[in-house]
């Protein structure tokens, strides 16, 4: 999928030119696009067709608004009709009255529940509570030592006593209620859903230790299946809420809308990585964004302001200004993009950076550069970094030998330098004749 | 071969469920008095898409159909069955690809996103050669999910196939440099090196892919003889994105389908076989040993568009 729904959206209302109002008629075929868009990030195509069926009633009739134009309309009816499905943000997994809390993880062999057990256990130590573990997956070879492995690492006890995992489940509860843990984290082994003996022995450890929150853990890349498996856990075991789980990927996740729509039940967190922190709480606006295609912009935002320093930044458009910006600058600023992490991640974050990435290869390149620019700049002088003027071809040579690089790469990396220069003299007038330009510092925001 | 026997049976055997699920939807699409129309036709691409086919294949499929029925080659709804069937299993024949073993030591790299199923299938890869009479070592060069090594060690033990490990955290590549030395002084058939999940957009991960690559293949020429992306049924549309990355990074000669034995088809492998022309080496079915299979495009079909309503024998 090269562009995004809404380049797709716009191509096709500029085929059917100015139109002032959404008719049955003029976004027929806007919504069948819409449903190619759901169909390609995993959506469950009955809820597919459910859903374009509300739009589409939601659609009709609407006034354009004066500020955008008809596909940007029915993007924003198909944006806001889907974060209205997702639900709320931030489900809170309510502590129960009478403690230990008792949270149980279910779901699939390899959705990742013993990652996000320890995910969860991380979290809630971090909010001045003591989890703790229990270790009830006896299948899976060597699960038990994973989980301990995790457990040490953050220091939070896991319970494995026992034969069978209503017996490690039910000593663990013991164990809670008699040392004053809360909450209780089951990490129960994977199975199909299908299977009616591991389904019963759910119900089993469900009836023995009485969990307040049973979440299914969902692989966000899983595809049209996704309906049957949460239904079929669903109607077993019962769930309260649900975890999305590898959403670091590229997948856009529509197996959630599926998911929710399928058991009624909220996504409560969303997991970002394979380390233990990367556990985060779900934003229905974000993942309606991806779902759609049309980037994650808002994490890409955050991601920026967590990383960037703001006063450095506005140091930075001062020394630009008044001409002073020098390659120890230039250095820093390097430094922040890098701060945003390997390149291709942030261009897949981007709506168009699904265009890029056809070429990986030559964004590594890239990234290759920045690494090899810090690299030559670090070999040169203070006074070289002051004024770069000074750099004759002796000094190229000892900066290129010093830095492991080429006396091309040091050339090349002046040149860069000297028309970044030139660029900001040319944006110094333009801001004298349209008055103050602001943001100099900051990122350019692709429109959505 | 045990890998290449009755496995027409067995993965018959093991996609019975998802067959029968199926199998009531095709019942009523394709009744032979129904008029064709675009409901029919709707109803079909709804079919293969559900099985994770795609919404671009199911509607060129659902084209191809429309033309047949124009050029009047078709006229009943009940025809349509075996023209999907055609199509399908004209897209998946040259998938059906035994595992290139000549080379001695030969080197089977597993990979594929998190959670996939690569140390079981490698385990049960091994377990399998093993049972052809091949003189089989595993290497555990996921150095990083917690007690990973402890899992193929467990399995090693298991099936009674010698694991090749260094502590927790340390570099895969050492793991594999040794592995290899290994199975060349041991005179090994094959070395079976199982790797940490990863997911196809982390560049630095897949960086570290094709170093584990160089390694083998500095010192085993030829190697590794196969690179297969472990890939579970239950995925949707990213399993091509999976495939597609991982085949730039480090080339891959073919992929395993895994946990077939739940209610997902696997349709996105229609799509990684036409497009990336990779071939399909394996397929599991089931949690034992014998329920990886050897791939049979028909067996496959016939989980996906049984021949007739009741799931009975072909046509």
């Amino acid at each position: 999928m090269l562009d995004s729904l809404s380049a797709r959206l716009t191509a096709i209302f500029d085929r059917l030119g100015g139109q002032g109002r959404l008719s049955e008629e003029n976004i027929q075929e806007a919504l069948r696009e819409v449903r190619v868009a759901l169909l390609e990030a995993d959506v469950n195509f009955k809820v597919v067709r459910g859903f374009i069926d509300r739009v589409k009633v939601r659609a009709v009739g609407q006034d354009v608004l004066k500020s955008l134009t008809p596909a940007q309309q029915v993007v924003k009816v198909v944006h806001d009709e889907l974060v209205e499905l997702l639900g709320g943000s931030g489900h809170r997994l309510a502590p129960a009255a009478h403690p230990p809390t008792v949270v149980m993880l279910i779901g699939l062999q390899g959705s990742g529940k013993t990652t996000t057990a320890a995910k969860l256990a991380r979290l809630y130590a971090k909010q001045g509570q003591h989890p703790i573990l229990a270790a009830a997956d006896t299948y899976r070879p060597a699960a038990q030592d994973q989980l301990k492995t995790l457990g040490a690492q953050l220091d939070v006890p896991v319970v494995d006593d026992g034969r069978t995992p209503v017996e490690i489940c039910r000593a663990a509860l013991e164990s809670a209620a008699a040392r004053g843990l809360t909450p209780l984290i089951l990490d129960t082994a994977g199975r199909l859903h299908i299977d009616e003996t591991m389904l019963d022995e759910l119900k089993q450890i469900r009836a023995a230790v009485k969990p307040h929150h049973v979440l299914l853990v969902v692989d966000a890349m899983t595809g049209q299946d996704a309906v049957t498996v949460a239904d079929r856990f669903n109607q077993a075991v019962g769930i309260d809420a649900v975890i999305l789980t590898k959403m670091d990927g590229d997948s856009r996740g529509g197996a959630a809308l599926s998911v929710r729509h399928v058991t009624g039940r909220p996504i409560a967190f969303v997991g970002m990585g394979e380390k233990t922190d990367a556990l985060e709480p779900f934003h229905p606006d974000r993942l309606a964004s991806r779902i759609l295609g049309m980037g994650d912009i808002v994490s890409l935002v955050e991601k920026a302001q967590q990383n960037v320093d703001q006063a450095q930044a506005e140091e930075m458009v001062r020394k630009l200004r008044e001409e002073t910006f020098t390659l120890e600058d230039f250095r820093a600023q390097l430094k922040q993009v890098r701060a945003l992490g390997p390149l291709d991640q942030v261009m897949g974050m981007l709506p168009f950076g699904k265009m890029l990435k056809g070429a990986p290869k030559e964004l590594s390149g890239e990234q290759a550069d920045l690494d090899r620019f810090e690299a030559i700049i670090c070999s040169m002088t203070p006074g070289e970094r002051r004024n770069p003027e000074v750099i004759n071809g002796s000094r190229r040579q000892r900066i290129a030998r010093g830095s492991g690089s080429s006396v091309q790469d040091v050339n090349r990396l002046l040149k860069q330098f000297a028309q970044l220069k030139k660029m900001m003299k040319q944006f110094k007038s333009m801001e004298g004749r349209l008055g103050k330009l602001k943001g100099l510092g900051g990122f350019p925001m692709p429109r959505g | 071969m045990s890998l290449f026997s009755g496995l027409k049976e067995r993965l018959r055997d093991g996609l019975k469920r998802s067959q029968e699920y199926l199998a009531t939807g095709l019942a009523t699409v394709l009744e032979a008095d129904r008029p064709i129309d675009d409901t029919l036709y709707e109803e079909l691409e709804e079919l293969l898409i559900a099985a994770d086919l795609g919404a671009a294949i199911a509607a060129d499929f659902t084209n191809r159909a429309r033309e047949e029925v124009m050029f009047g080659t078709v006229t009943r709804a009940d025809q349509l069955r075996p023209l999907f069937r055609r199509f399908l299993v004209d897209a998946l024949k040259p998938a059906a690809q035994p595992l290139n073993l000549d080379a001695r030591p030969s080197v089977l790299l597993m990979l594929g996103v998190n959670g996939a199923g690569k140390t079981t299938t490698a385990a049960k890869l091994a377990a399998s050669l093993k049972g052809d009479g091949r003189q089989v070592l595993l290497a555990a060069a996921d150095t990083f999910r917690a007690a990973a090594i402890e899992q193929l060690e467990t399995w090693g033990t298991r099936i009674g196939v010698d694991v090749i490990r260094q502590a927790a955290g340390s570099d895969p590549a050492a793991v594999v440099f040794d592995a290899v030395k290994a199975a060349l002084a041991r005179r090994a058939d094959v070395l079976v090196v199982d790797t940490a999940g990863r997911l196809h957009t982390k560049s630095n991960l897949m960086d570290e892919l094709a170093k584990l690559r160089r390694v083998i293949e500095r010192q085993c020429p030829g190697g590794p003889h196969e690179s297969l992306m472990v890939l579970d049924a239950p995925t949707g549309q990213n399993g091509f994105a999976q495939a597609q990355m991982f085949h730039e990074a480090i080339g891959l000669s073919g992929v395993c389908l895994t946990k077939l034995d739940g209610t997902a088809k696997g349709g996105i492998v229609v799509r990684i076989v036409r497009e990336l022309k990779l071939p399909i080496k394996l397929v599991g079915v089931g949690e034992r040993v014998e329920d990886l299979k050897a791939f049979d495009a028909d067996a496959f079909v016939d989980a996906l568009v049984p021949a007739d309503p009741a799931g009975g024998p072909r046509e």
